[in-house]
């Protein structure tokens, strides 16, 4: 069990997502950042998409009942274990008893943890993502609060029964193993996102075309798991016309009524009636969930197929470190193992 | 061959099917004849299939395609999916549901009844008749889990979206925005003009069928008293 001994601003469980329920109006939720989930989990040998908790700054403190192996990926919030300070993308032996807490925003914006085995919530609708409108998925529906128990999938393979071996009477409570991820070719140029275009892209004056590419936009304020809305110059259609509401995606963005551009995000409205100007490619997805509001980026048209290349490269990235994971645990095991 | 309908990209990862743009039952038989021959198909890659009053959306997942076929994922999708739409518009085998949806338009409940009927110049009795006596049809779900966009209502009680919107609106609040009347599943802020509430649960996720409407049901409203709306919640 994990518990929450001081509560964070919006702490959720959640995984690679809930499909096949967007006609009802449910949409797929799941971590903002996939690759940061995908990387934390595949350190400590989970699937990529287990449920992993979703830290956003500042976040919970947690205490570990018991011996467990996590990793943090994502955004670097100083997390220290008692006074010791964690770095991100490595695995981390924690003894029982630890407590984690996050003490400075060091960058990104959401930090994923990953606990072996997996977190033991019931799952809804197929996902452990918590789906916060519906009250429902995750850990009761709703963000982590003080005191709650969060029950964590036991292991016993070799690697486990190793790890215990070894620690049983460390006196250090976070122990990194000699290990790292490079996620950097993940996150590339963390200002440039590149964008298809939408339906309603060619509806745009020229001068806003131009402008959609060639000036800044800044996120604002107002950037949460549904969407991000942008500060930038007014951008105007040739002529307005009434759209009928249709089914909208993540990374969509939004033309609102004020010439101000919203891009949807994890926990978007399912359908929508704005004009679609354009949408954010999924490889750069990552890169979006980790940005703060105040942060500029410059928007890149780039043709689908290369969007599908993009994404594509980033996946064989991830099996990549994957493996290499594996393969670090394997030569592990040979040294550890009696 | 012509066609009645455009298939474009979504973004990278879905596409759009989307026919004129209006709302009627013609065009949205056409969405949901290529939506249920979709669902009888069974193909694989497709995460979600949504349908709206004029257009079907389908989300994919492009690295299960690319682990199985050569193709780009967007020209996969398309080709599995062309059959559905070369398909002709069957007469449904099975009837469509009919709910019958209690509403309680106690003006204690319907907010807006009141300004509705000063502003049209007719009774609020009219209102609940009109409204009352016709079935809809629920052109697709969206906004929140399990909220149905059902239309069309009479001419006569089509009323825009206020202009600032209530910032909490209770869970079975029965509203009408333009042309279209739709259930509040959750408590949430909204615009819509509330003139009744229902004690059905529209959404209730401990269900293994959460939401209570469905694509292409139809529904008739059915009015029932403040005393009947306690004993039923």
């Amino acid at each position: 069990m994990i518990q929450v001994i001081q509560q964070g601003l919006l702490d959720t469980i959640q995984d690679g997502g809930r499909y096949g329920y967007q006609h009802l109006g449910i949409n797929p939720g799941g971590a903002m950042d996939r690759a940061a989930m995908y990387v934390a989990n595949i350190l400590v040998g989970n699937d990529p998409e287990a449920a992993v908790i979703e830290l956003h700054f500042p976040a919970a403190v947690l205490l570990f009942e018991e011996d467990t192996l996590i990793a943090l990926s994502g955004g670097d919030f100083g997390a220290m274990v008692n006074e010791q300070p964690l770095d991100i993308n490595q695995p981390i032996w924690i003894s029982q008893l630890s407590i984690l807490r996050f003490t400075k925003p060091v960058s990104g914006a959401r930090c994923y943890i990953a606990i072996r085995g997996g977190l033991n919530n019931t799952p809804w609708l197929g996902s452990h993502s918590t789906h916060l409108k519906a009250g429902a998925g995750g850990f009761e529906g709703r963000k982590l609060q003080k005191n709650d128990r969060i029950p964590v999938n036991h292991v016993d393979e070799d690697i486990d029964k190793a790890l215990h071996q070894k620690y049983l009477h460390t006196t250090q409570l976070g122990t990194p193993l000699p290990w790292r991820a490079d996620v950097r070719d993940l996150y590339s140029d963390g200002s440039v996102i590149r964008v298809v275009t939408s339906l309603e892209y060619p509806a745009l004056t020229p001068q806003s075309q131009s402008l959609f590419t060639s000036h800044f936009f800044t996120l604002s304020e107002q950037c949460d798991r549904m969407g991000y809305r942008l500060k930038g110059p007014a951008l105007q259609m040739v002529h307005e016309e009434e759209r009928l509401s249709a089914g909208i995606t993540r990374g969509t963005v939004q033309l609102l009524p004020d010439g101000h551009l919203i891009i949807l995000m994890a926990d978007h409205q399912t359908t929508g009636g704005y004009p679609r100007i354009a949408h954010v490619v999924s490889a750069d997805l990552p890169i979006l969930a980790q940005l703060q509001p105040h942060s500029r980026i410059t928007f890149q048209i780039i043709p689908h197929d290369e969007a599908e290349e993009l994404l594509i490269a980033a996946e064989q990235h991830l099996h990549f470190l994957q493996n290499a994971c594996n393969l670090r645990w394997q030569e592990w095991l040979q040294h550890n193992q009696k | 061959m012509n066609t009645d309908y455009t298939i474009n990209p979504l973004g990278d990862h879905s596409l759009i099917i989307e026919w004129s743009q209006e709302i009627s039952a013609a065009v949205h038989d056409k969405v949901m004849n290529v939506y249920n021959h979709l669902l009888t198909m069974q193909l694989p890659y497709i995460l979600d299939i949504i349908p709206a009053y004029a257009s079907l959306t389908i989300v994919y997942d492009i690295l299960l395609v690319r682990r199985e076929q050569n193709n780009n994922a967007f020209t996969t999708i398309k080709s599995l999916i062309a059959p559905a739409l070369t398909a002709p518009l069957v007469h449904r085998e099975q009837p469509k549901r009919l709910l019958e949806i209690p509403v309680c338009y106690d003006p204690s409940l319907g907010l807006d009844l009141a300004t509705m009927a000063a502003q049209k110049g007719i009774s609020e009795s009219d209102i609940i008749d009109l409204h009352t006596s016709q079935t809809y049809t629920v052109y697709m779900l969206g906004f929140l889990p399990g909220f149905p966009y059902m239309g069309k209502v009479d001419d006569r009680l089509a009323t825009p979206r206020q202009k600032k919107p209530r910032l909490n609106i209770s869970a079975g609040s029965v509203g009408i925005a333009g042309g279209q009347t739709g259930i509040y599943p959750l408590a949430s802020p909204g615009g819509w003009n509330i003139i009744g509430q229902t004690p059905v649960k529209m959404f209730d996720p401990a269900l293994d069928s959460p939401c209570y409407c469905h694509p292409g049901d139809e529904v008739k409203f059915i009015p029932i008293s403040l005393r009947e709306f306690h004993k039923k919640i």
